[in-house]
């Protein structure tokens, strides 16, 4: 069973509503780097940092990361995590980061993103902005900005389909929610 | 052991008497008593040799039984238990055994061991140089003396041009024949392989052609100053069986022979099958592996005569020897127990014809050799005279599998290669010295 | 043909297919998805060499041992400085003072190193084929740091890599290298890596010095050729590539004379201008500035000879943490 849950307007309009959030937050846009996850988040903090440049006016600065060497399964995986370059523009201490994903799960997948930009330098407050948490989460951490809460069991799988990368938008749920007894 | 055998039956080849014909073949009395068709056991034990090749004994000019000195290897028990179920009843031992047979008191006493323990006839070879290392000539008329059927310094060629000039003038005189291993050393110069397409793909030293070459040539011509018999051993190239065959045209006393390694691979087996090279050591031979061209070129020297004898080269060696670097592993196939299979293989393969390599298993080694001479009726089957029998298997198909050889040697190219051909009983000085058991096919 | 590109790879582009082998041995089976595999994974490397903090953890608890069996500090170094960069803990093994000097053979030492915990043995051996050897009987992954005059696949992919950073699609390029070409384990790997890229390659040297047969089939298909005139061999190169020299084989008169090799094979400023304007240089180290190569091209401008030992590191780390990873799989 597939469910879309957000079309690309709503999709769109999550995007623009998570750029108020993080501005308001941040109170204004200094300081404020962008960090995408390769390979969605990346995407996807473009997209903020356009968002937030129509209403703000102001280029934000966006970078990609990569966490293939950071996971914590490396070595146990049957294929390892392809590795590619990381982009951080310009140096991060001092910087508040937002660092941008699509899907939030176990939390392993940030846990290793923090000790990978932790390696470029020393932020003065790391933030995390995921399209959807589905919950599961393996441990402590705890989005700032969420575009939409999704409940799920976890035989199901989570999809944030971009244009850059799937050719369509759209957020995504397969296979059938648990039925509690 | 039976000591009066009727093999009944089979397909008689004897080709020193220009014998090919469904006979039967009695042994009694320590010989072969008569080659005729219908003969009555007369209490004789029968072998059914239908479909069989009933051939005189195969004669090896050029075995290494590493006893004296590298009993790890192989040792004259052993060796001598692998050629006779190889088929071979009458093997030429190479002296680079140590001690060296360069003296009559070595020679006796590694007679003393033969008589102790060989399965088969063994002739010694004598060395040409003292140790064989090239510099001063062994005392040859005493090693003649004492017995040895022909001088070699085996691996060592002579190369001392002036040295064999004087080895030949002697040996001539004494009549033994010279068994070279034609090799310019300057040439093949530490190379461990063909020098070729495989040995630049390899990134391994090669022995080019012309290092045999010019040694072929060298000792040919050395030859015909001299009047020497000389026995080319083991030739590996066209072009050297050119050379041989050029020779023997004017009427020189030349002779040689080829391997059933050379006859049967080529140097790709130093490559291996896969796609990755294999280094495979156990395809390490010195002379090496040669092309493809080299091999067709062997197969029709011998199929015209131009090649005198097969002979094996069996070159037992211990595992360590050949579990090494290419470069540092030793050269040798063992081989005498997986020769005649070989040689039957290309015959099924219509590479080789059968009578041809059967003469050159047994009557043409004999006369090489001078065999007769010491052994009445070796390499035949002559009434009342000879005295080894082989009986062959054209048909069965086995797969070689080293654990199973006899030879303290397991270091053969051909493991999981299936052959054609097998032995299925030897008689040896007239008595049935062999027999392979069923379920051995 | 290999997937390349007239720049680094896009960010988050995908990467092609999975390592799955336990050794790497040589260039000459790798398919082009693979070499693909190492140089897009060596992108990702190089990033993590540039950065403040040039190390990362991947390889915790990762043993990497290098058995050289013959002097490199190059090599040695490279693999050293790429796996500890992945985290991974290095042991350095030479054959002298080792047990190897006490007669211990390939086999055994390799056999104790793998109950020792090693993961990763790089092997340098002067004797070609001898980590195929070492291959055959352990269960560590083993990568050949160079055998002999046979191979030096990891040389190879970093020259692979610099080339497609400066060059790009080398589809229909032209590569000549040019020395000692018979007793190059360099040549010989850049031979096959190049060809499956899809480049024209001449190899050119002393005529003592070149291979007779080893291009074969590239041969006959006019992508590899053979020229004892470097002059000639010059026209339309995209990429030199010098040799080093060895002194030694004018002792064993395979040149008459190292004047005579400057004379008629010295990469210097007059033969690079015969090859396409822009050509890179490239040597695969140690340099004898003077001989195969003058000081004037080997720091001109468009030489990366330095930039080779550079991605050295990258392409190496590639290398391990693809085998150290894939071996679980």
């Amino acid at each position: 069973m597939t469910t879309l849950y957000l079309g690309p307007d709503e999709l769109s309009r999550t995007i623009r509503r998570l750029g108020h959030e993080i501005v308001e937050n941040n109170h204004g846009t200094e300081g404020l780097v962008l960090v995408g996850l390769l390979s969605r988040g990346y995407p996807l903090a473009r997209r903020l940092g356009a968002a937030i440049r129509e209403f703000e006016g102001v280029e934000i600065p966006v970078g990609a990361l990569d966490i293939g060497l950071y996971r914590d399964d490396v070595t146990r995986r049957g294929a390892p995590p392809p590795v590619r370059p990381s982009d951080i523009p310009g140096s991060i201490d001092g910087k508040t980061i937002v660092l941008v994903d699509d899907v939030l799960f176990t939390g392993r997948s940030i846990r290793a993103a923090l000790d990978a930009l932790l390696d470029f330098g020393r932020p003065a407050r790391v933030r995390l902005a995921v399209m959807v948490d589905r919950g599961h989460r393996e441990l402590p951490i705890r989005p700032d900005f969420v575009g939409k809460n999704i409940p799920t069991a976890l035989v199901q799988k989570v999809q944030v389909r971009l244009a850059e990368v799937d050719g369509e938008d759209g957020v995504y749920v397969y296979g059938e929610e648990a039925t509690h007894a | 052991m039976s000591d009066r055998i009727l093999l009944r039956g089979g397909r008689v080849i004897d080709p020193g008497a220009n014998v090919d014909a469904v006979l039967d073949v009695l042994v009694t009395g320590g010989v072969v008593a008569r080659v005729a068709a219908g003969i009555e056991p007369g209490g004789a034990r029968v072998i059914d040799a239908t479909g069989c090749i009933v051939a005189p004994g195969l004669i090896d000019l050029h075995t290494h039984l590493r006893e004296p000195g590298f009993e790890q290897k192989g040792t004259i028990a052993t060796e001598t238990l692998a050629a006779l179920r190889g088929g071979f009843t009458t093997v030429c031992a190479m002296p680079n055994t140590s001690p060296t047979p360069d003296s009559a008191p070595t020679v006796e006493a590694i007679r003393e061991i033969i008589q102790r323990d060989a399965r088969v006839r063994v002739l010694q070879i004598g060395c040409v140089t003292r140790r064989r290392e090239g510099k001063d000539l062994a005392e040859l008329s005493e090693l003649a003396a004492s017995g040895c059927i022909a001088l070699s310094d085996d691996g060592n060629p002579v190369a001392n041009a002036r040295l064999m000039r004087h080895a030949m003038e002697l040996a001539a005189a004494l009549g033994l024949p010279i068994s070279e291993h034609c090799d310019e050393p300057e040439l093949s110069h530490g190379g461990s392989m063909n020098e070729g397409r495989v040995s630049e793909r390899l990134g391994l030293p090669g022995q080019p052609v012309a290092a045999e070459t010019t040694a072929i040539a060298r000792n040919i011509a050395l030859c015909e100053m001299t009047g020497a018999r000389l026995h080319i051993a083991h030739v590996t190239t066209a072009r050297g069986l050119d050379l041989v065959s050029e020779a023997k045209s004017r009427g020189l006393p030349v002779t040689c022979e080829v391997t059933p390694s050379h006859l049967f691979l080529t140097e790709e087996s130093v490559f291996g099958t896969g796609p990755e090279p294999a280094y495979e050591t156990n395809a390490k031979i010195n002379p090496p592996l040669r092309t493809e061209a080299d091999r067709r070129a062997l197969l029709a020297g011998l199929n015209a005569g131009t090649i005198d004898a097969i002979a094996t080269d069996h070159a037992p060696h211990a595992v360590e020897d050949k579990l090494q670097e290419f470069d540092d592993a030793a050269f040798g196939i063992s081989c005498i127990e997986t020769a005649l299979a070989s040689v039957l293989t290309l015959v099924e393969r219509r590479e080789l014809d059968l009578v041809t390599a059967i003469r050159a298993l047994t009557f043409h080694p004999a006369r090489v050799f001078a065999i007769e001479a010491r052994i009445p009726g070796a390499g035949r089957l002559e009434p009342g005279m000879s005295r080894d029998v082989v009986l062959l298997d054209p048909g069965a198909r086995w797969t070689v599998d080293p654990a199973r050889l006899a030879s303290k040697g397991k270091n053969t190219p051909l493991a999981g290669v299936e052959l054609t051909g097998s032995v299925r009983a030897v008689v040896f000085d007239g008595m049935l010295a062999y027999e392979l058991e069923a379920a051995g096919v | 043909m290999l997937d390349v590109r007239t720049q680094a790879a896009p960010i988050g582009a995908p990467v092609p297919t999975e390592w799955t082998r336990k050794d790497l041995l040589d260039t000459d089976t790798l398919s082009a998805d693979e070499i693909a595999l190492i140089l897009d994974t060596a992108e990702g490397m190089r990033e993590v060499r540039s950065r403040p903090v040039a190390k990362v953890a991947t390889l915790r608890g990762v043993t990497v041992v290098t058995l050289f069996y013959e002097q490199s500090t190059r090599t040695r170094a490279s693999f050293e400085v790429a796996a500890k960069a992945l985290g991974a803990d290095v042991v350095n093994l030479t054959a002298s003072g080792s047990s190897v000097e006490k007669g211990e053979s390939l086999i055994d030492t390799v056999r104790t190193l793998e109950a020792i915990g090693a993961d990763l043995l790089v092997m340098r051996h002067g004797k070609s084929g001898a980590p195929y050897l070492a291959a055959r009987n352990t269960t560590a992954g083993v990568i050949n740091g160079g055998d002999g005059t046979h191979a030096h696949p990891t040389q190879a992919l970093l020259d692979l890599f610099t080339m497609r950073c400066h060059v790009g699609d080398l589809a229909g390029k032209k590569v000549v290298i040019v020395g000692d070409v018979l007793h190059s384990r360099v040549a010989r790997s850049n031979l096959w890596s190049l060809l499956a890229s899809g480049a024209d390659v001449t190899l050119c040297g002393p005529a003592t010095l070149v291979p007779r047969s080893l291009h074969g089939a590239a041969a006959e298909e006019g992508r590899c050729t053979v020229s004892t005139d470097f002059d000639a061999a010059l026209e339309g190169a995209d990429v030199v590539m010098a040799l080093r020299m060895q002194k030694e084989r004018q002792e064993k008169g395979l040149i008459p004379s190292l004047r005579e090799y400057i004379a008629g094979y010295q990469l210097n400023a007059r033969r690079l201008a015969l090859a396409r304007p822009g050509a890179l240089v490239m040597h695969p180290g140690p340099m004898n500035e003077g001989i195969e190569i003058s000081p004037e091209v080997a720091h001109g401008l468009t030489s990366v000879i330095e930039e080779q030992v550079a991605n050295g590191v990258a392409v190496r780390m590639a290398i391990l943490y693809l085998m150290a990873t894939a071996r679980h799989a």
